[in-house]
């Protein structure tokens, strides 16, 4: 019984963690952020060297390995930077891969992914209430797929697209194919650039899957999110105690007056603790299959509402200028906007935790 | 991470399930007192080293070797079983570790044993009329005549007063001394003349606490825990302690089941309240609360389990905030659930058995209850000033100093 980061666990956290500190600043940050590609390839280029494009790839398709929770810490760390990578829908294409390719087809596509030579990305949310599989519409005629999806991160870079079909399956596209429309949008997290992706009989090969399969993609989209959340609360709350320390009113750090103490305690009262939930959330994906499904959905709604709700504490916390577009708060603000809106809602999440819960 | 049970923590576990089937007790025991029945059960879970652990075989202890995940692992089969365990008294929870840390061996071989058992029953004089957060402002005299103290002043929110045989105290002994180093901490006997107990009506209408007053009161000389003016490090000690303890999840996810009872028995627009998205959604928030509660306890019983508790210092200070908002989340939907019958006064019976029923009125009860643990112990504001301070490195308030 241990509940705990194995030593390898906490070098992988510490090794991204050190590498974003010395390769993303904030000021470079702040020129990704401006510049409005919301990637840079040398980043992306390194952490691939790390290792984390292959993460949950099988050893023998070069990969590493690992499990979910090795993800999770790192998508924690990358939104404890906000870092500007294609990571969040690379990892979610390879899981696809993983749980609906066949055997040929992971052989054949998996390698390419581990070792960056493609950058992939999901194409899942559809318009409106479309955030389950319940919902999906794309079509597939034969080996071809037909309809719209909405939210597609940093489809713009991808070379392959996984997409979710009507029923649950899911397919693997070309994303500079045929028949494929690529249309920005302008999203508020410039660290995560999306798109709206129309298929049109686009070629594509077909994986399996079922609506159990993607309901399991979901699941871990939803821990993911969840990891990434809480970096990006955990950051503001640095941030925040960075600021009243040195932003000074009648005569004194603000930090001094209890009105601004007591917040930061509350905020990081209800931030703190969660990273239990998410690493659990993480665990329970790849070790406990009875219970993995519901505390997904119970962490992306908890966390990322709390993450918000700490978002614009922050920016109070930082008067007039935190509501400056110059105020570093906003990077880490919509971060966590995206984190709470794709992929369903903190109400959405509770509503299925209810059902799965038998309320 | 790896949640399977070892194999000798497994076996550990079915040894508590085996020691658990004898209770509830059977035949002539079970119609014994309850009192009695739990004090026969406990002595048998100190010999079988279920109960308390931590504490030496010579006072009445079990002595086990400190094992966190043993230790979940007999919080969670006690619980389950309703069975009696470690009293969670005044004396057996903070004047037992206490003595262990600072107390002669005199003190030790008298006091400890006789408050393991709840034979001998204790309060604790801290609070009064003007001390409340800012403890160490404390005025209660104590001078020394003779071989004896000699006690004047009073205390307040006094628990349990009017049961207890004796009072640890803290008392201001070196009037010139520098505010935190006047302090001593003294172990006063209830029925020492002098000493007078006066209930205080909580506004849930039971009589739970007190104020105590002392009209030269005289004690032995010797009644003294560590030495003069040290008591303020002694208390401080002995609070480390208590906060380090790692707080019972099972409670709250027993309170949180029985939130969803409610939930199926209230009615909203002519169907089961259950049934209504809104508080669907507001049930599941709060669950968000508890997982995290949980979760967040198995965390630091890890940390502890590998020797590695700096690493959950934040975490483990933000324990009493976060149980306690979270229980009060709880009782808040409970309440809401209530309708009109949320206005109705406790029952006097539900009073005395702190109210743990089913009944409307229980969850009044329950509901004004949830507020006392965000006063009693280092109240929220206090605590996260702590938060703030240690955990965070932001200032402290700004005091006057004496």
């Amino acid at each position: 019984m241990d509940f705990g980061l194995s030593e390898e666990q906490e070098m992988l956290e510490a090794t991204i963690r050190g590498f974003a500190e010395n390769e993303c600043p904030t000021t470079r940050l702040r020129e990704l952020f401006d510049g409005g590609e919301g990637h840079d390839p040398a980043l992306w280029e390194a952490l691939v060297e790390m290792g984390v494009a292959g993460l949950i790839v099988p050893e023998d398709h070069g990969g590493a390995g690992l499990e979910l929770l090795e993800l999770a810490l790192v998508a924690e760390v990358l939104g404890e930077f906000a870092l500007p990578v294609p990571f969040l829908g690379h990892s979610l294409a390879v899981l696809g891969l993983r749980l609906a390719g066949s055997d040929a087809q992971q052989a054949s596509l998996l390698p390419g992914l581990a070792a960056g030579e493609q950058i992939a990305t999901v194409a899942l949310q559809e318009s409106g209430e479309g955030w389950t599989p319940r919902d999906w519409t794309v079509k597939a005629d034969g080996d071809r797929i037909s309809g719209e999806k909405t939210i597609v991160t940093h489809a713009a870079l991808a070379d392959r697209i996984l997409v979710g079909l009507e029923g649950g399956q899911l397919a693997w596209v070309d994303a500079k194919g045929e028949g494929v429309g690529i249309t920005p949008v302008d999203g508020v997290d410039r660290t995560r650039p999306f798109t709206t992706v129309t298929f049109n009989a686009a070629p594509a090969e077909i994986l399996g899957g079922d609506a159990q399969t993607a309901q399991r993609l979901m699941d871990a989209a939803s821990a993911l999110l969840a990891a990434d959340a809480f970096g990006a609360a955990s950051k503001l709350i640095d941030l925040d105690v960075a600021y009243s320390l040195s932003r000074e009113q009648f005569g004194q750090p603000i930090a001094q007056f209890q009105a601004v103490k007591h917040t930061i305690a509350s905020l990081a009262t209800d931030i703190e603790p969660t990273r239990a939930l998410w690493w659990y959330a993480a665990y329970a994906f790849d070790h406990l299959p009875d219970e993995a499904s519901r505390v997904a959905s119970v962490a992306k709604a908890h966390i990322t509402d709390r993450a918000m709700n700490a978002a614009r504490q922050s920016v109070e916390l930082h008067g007039g200028y935190g509501f400056t577009w110059e105020c570093e708060v906003q990077m880490w603000f919509k971060r966590i906007m995206l984190d709470r809106s794709y992929l369903g809602t903190p109400d959405q999440h509770r509503e299925r935790t209810a059902d799965l819960g038998g309320y | 991470m790896d949640l399977e049970y070892s194999e000798e923590h497994e076996a550990f576990r079915e040894s508590v399930r085996a020691f658990l089937e004898g209770w509830p007790l059977q035949g002539v025991e079970a119609a014994l007192p309850i009192e009695e029945q739990e004090a026969i059960f406990r002595k048998r879970g100190i010999e079988a080293g279920f109960v308390y652990r931590k504490v030496p075989k010579r006072y009445g202890g079990s002595e086990q070797e400190d094992d966190a995940i043993k230790e979940r692992i007999i919080q969670e089969e006690f619980y389950n079983a309703a069975a009696p365990r470690d009293l969670s008294t005044q004396g057996a929870g903070m004047l037992v570790p206490t003595l262990l840390e600072f107390g002669t061996e005199v003190q030790k071989e008298r006091y400890i044993p006789p408050a393991l058992t709840g034979e001998e029953n204790w309060c604790q004089g801290y609070s009064e009329p003007g001390s409340g957060s800012d403890l160490a402002s404390l005025q209660c005299q104590a001078r020394l005549d003779g071989d004896e103290w000699v006690l004047n002043g009073q205390k307040i929110w006094t628990s349990s007063a009017q049961r207890a045989q004796m009072m640890f105290g803290l008392f201001r002994s070196e009037p010139d001394a520098k505010k935190h180093e006047g302090i001593s901490y003294l172990l006063v006997p209830m029925d020492t003349p002098g000493l007078e107990v006066r209930p205080l009506r909580e506004m849930s209408g039971g009589f739970e606490f007190n104020e105590v007053f002392f009209t030269d009161a005289r004690i032995p000389a010797e009644n003294i825990v560590a030495s003069r003016g040290q008591g303020w490090q002694v208390s401080r000690a002995t609070l480390v302690h208590e906060r380090n303890l790692i707080g019972n999840p099972f409670m709250m996810r027993e309170a949180f089941s029985d939130l969803l009872g409610l939930a199926r028995s209230r009615m909203r627009n002519g169907r089961p309240a259950i049934e209504d998205p809104g508080i669907r959604r507001r049930i599941a928030e709060i669950e968000g609360y508890v997982q995290t509660n949980e979760l967040s306890n198995m965390r630091q019983f890890t940390a502890a389990h590998r020797g590695e508790m700096a690493k959950v210092m934040r975490p483990m200070m933000m324990n009493k905030v976060f149980s306690t908002d979270t229980m009060q989340r709880i009782m808040r939907c409970a309440y809401d659930l209530l309708d009109g019958d949320g206005s109705l006064a406790p029952l006097e019976e539900e009073i005395e058995t702190w109210g743990r029923t089913a009944t409307a009125t229980g969850w009044v009860l329950q509901y004004m209850f949830s507020l006392g643990p965000a006063i009693a112990g280092g109240a929220t504001n206090i605590q996260r000033n702590i938060i703030a301070e240690r955990g965070y490195g932001l200032p402290r308030d700004l005091r006057k100093t004496s």
